[in-house]
């Protein structure tokens, strides 16, 4: 690819990865509130993405559940100076080429063609959404309890209680976060493509979803049709063909389900499927998954090394620091080929096209 | 000099133990340990003080709550705590209250950043004072 040098420094510099530093816009309160409740439409009001990214987002970029008083100042101080950033961590955004499609007519729908370009971007409500968590964590000690729980983090309320209502519409601000930032990165990676290609036309959004969090979906249960409210940790809503709680755009396909491996392997974009709702509540895996602690990995590698490797094999990295790149060193994570065969045997997936990584960004 | 810290092998998070002569010394090791799967403290000039006032039910939310408020302190305001200068622990009526001054600096680029900490969970925890002052904390913070 020309240029990917100098692209991938634009990158890094437009996209903040924003541990300590923050990120580069000046929120007020009351903007981070009115972000809280709009998601991406925020976005797209303050001149950051299209409507046609919207229309290929999940619940078009808002959780209409939303409610910003539900957050705490401590979660609003965390959120205010790191909207816009990527953060650290397993968090990325990467360069990739479409180098194998499986499924010609779904492909097609999703706008994926083999030999072209796309940019997969990782990352969450940051400090916010975690603050969120914690902060509920401790309401619902001191209001339920835990010592009749095997694990101190199982703490809980019921859903329909005062307390699981607030947690609930203050995760969905959570999710109203996420989708923004995200929204605000697609564009600076929009402006950096601008900048060094020439150009960032063409550059249309595949898909937008947020995962690690909880849903108020409608499943059966040993045959009988029931609203569930389905907790996804380490694992993204993958529902078939048809269901109405879908872009409608995708609704003939199935869901886009994205799946990245490590850096130096390929990422995958499979689709939903209706056995998926039998098999898993319309639940797949999001990632390779770690094979190898971070702190095995820091042992066993060398960012040096790691970045080195990667490079003789095509790919460039550029990370805020070394010891980022060793802990993500593809050894790290287990086989993504692997990971994506079962879950294409099982029925809960199907492949529709792999990416191969040629640039990546790390916070 | 005995080992202040020691990270264990979790696959998806970072487990540590911190050790010390009496809980104070295990709490301010804990939370020295933390920053460093962020940044290098020993890097971390001491030009900043920031008082740390923490209360907690018992122990463990004591400790939770001590080392998120660092967690906090660098999301929201960009201190990176260097060391803590001192810390003490006392019981009250309600639980445990933990008073700390700690040093650090304010964030900028001269800071290598080495990961995120997004949250300290109770996930694994365990407080142990040990006959002849000895002391061990171990944390699992998702990062």
């Amino acid at each position: 690819m020309p240029k990917r040098t100098e692209l991938l420094k634009e990158l890094f510099e437009e996209v903040p990865s924003g541990v300590g530093k923050g990120g580069i816009t000046k929120l007020t309160k009351e903007e981070l509130l009115d972000l809280l409740e709009k998601g991406s439409e925020w976005s797209l009001e303050n001149g950051y993405g299209t409507k046609a990214d919207l229309e290929a987002t999940e619940e078009s970029g808002r959780m209409k559940q939303a409610d910003s008083r539900q957050v705490s100042e401590r979660a609003l101080a965390r959120g205010k100076p790191q909207l816009g950033t990527l953060g650290a961590g397993n968090h990325f955004l990467e360069i990739q080429r479409i180098d194998e499609i499986y499924d010609e007519e779904a492909a097609g729908v999703l706008g994926l063609e083999k030999g072209k370009i796309t940019v997969m971007i990782h990352c969450g409500s940051r400090g916010l959404g975690h603050q969120i968590a914690s902060d509920y964590i401790e309401k619902m000690e001191k209001k339920y309890g835990y010592s009749h729980l095997p694990d101190r983090e199982l703490v809980n309320a019921p859903l329909d209680s005062e307390l699981g209502q607030q947690y609930f519409k203050a995760m969905c601000a959570g999710m109203n976060y996420a989708f923004a930032n995200r929204q605000m990165i697609v564009h600076w990676v929009r402006e950096s493509f601008r900048k060094v290609m020439g150009t960032s036309e063409g550059m249309s959004q595949v898909y937008d979803v947020c995962h690690n969090i909880a849903k108020i979906e409608n499943h059966k249960v040993d045959g009988e049709p029931k609203k569930l409210c389905v907790h996804r940790k380490g694992a993204t809503r993958a529902f078939g063909p048809g269901h109405e709680e879908m872009p409608e755009k995708y609704r003939k396909i199935g869901q886009p389900v994205l799946i990245p491996g490590s850096m130096g392997t390929a990422s995958y974009v499979l689709l939903g499927t209706r056995k998926a709702e039998e098999l898993s509540f319309s639940s797949s895996a999001h990632g390779a998954g770690r094979a190898l602690s971070r702190a095995a990995a820091i042992r066993q590698f060398r960012g040096e090394q790691v970045a080195r490797e990667l490079m003789a094999q095509g790919i460039e990295v550029k990370a805020a620091s070394w010891k980022g790149i060793a802990e993500e060193a593809v050894p790290s994570y287990k086989d993504i080929d692997e990971v994506i065969n079962t879950t294409v045997k099982s029925g809960i997936g199907k492949a529709v096209a792999r990416l191969k990584p040629i640039g990546v960004v790390k916070g | 000099m005995e080992k202040k810290y020691e990270f264990l092998e979790h696959t998806a998070d970072a487990k540590f133990r911190a050790y010390g002569k009496n809980l104070q010394e295990a709490f301010a090791n804990a939370a020295i340990a933390m920053t460093n799967i962020m940044f290098d403290t020993e890097k971390i000039k001491p030009l900043l003080n920031r008082a740390v006032d923490i209360k907690g039910d018992d122990l463990k939310s004591l400790l939770v709550n001590f080392l998120s408020e660092f967690v906090y302190l660098l999301d929201a305001e960009g201190f990176i705590l260097g060391r803590i200068a001192s810390l003490t622990i006392n019981k009250t009526s309600q639980g445990y209250r933990l008073a700390a001054i700690a040093k650090g600096d304010k964030y900028s680029d001269k800071y290598e950043t080495m990961g995120d900490v997004k949250a300290v969970t109770y996930a694994e925890m365990e407080i142990r004072e040990e006959d002849k002052g000895k002391c061990w904390v171990q944390v699992v913070v998702d990062i």
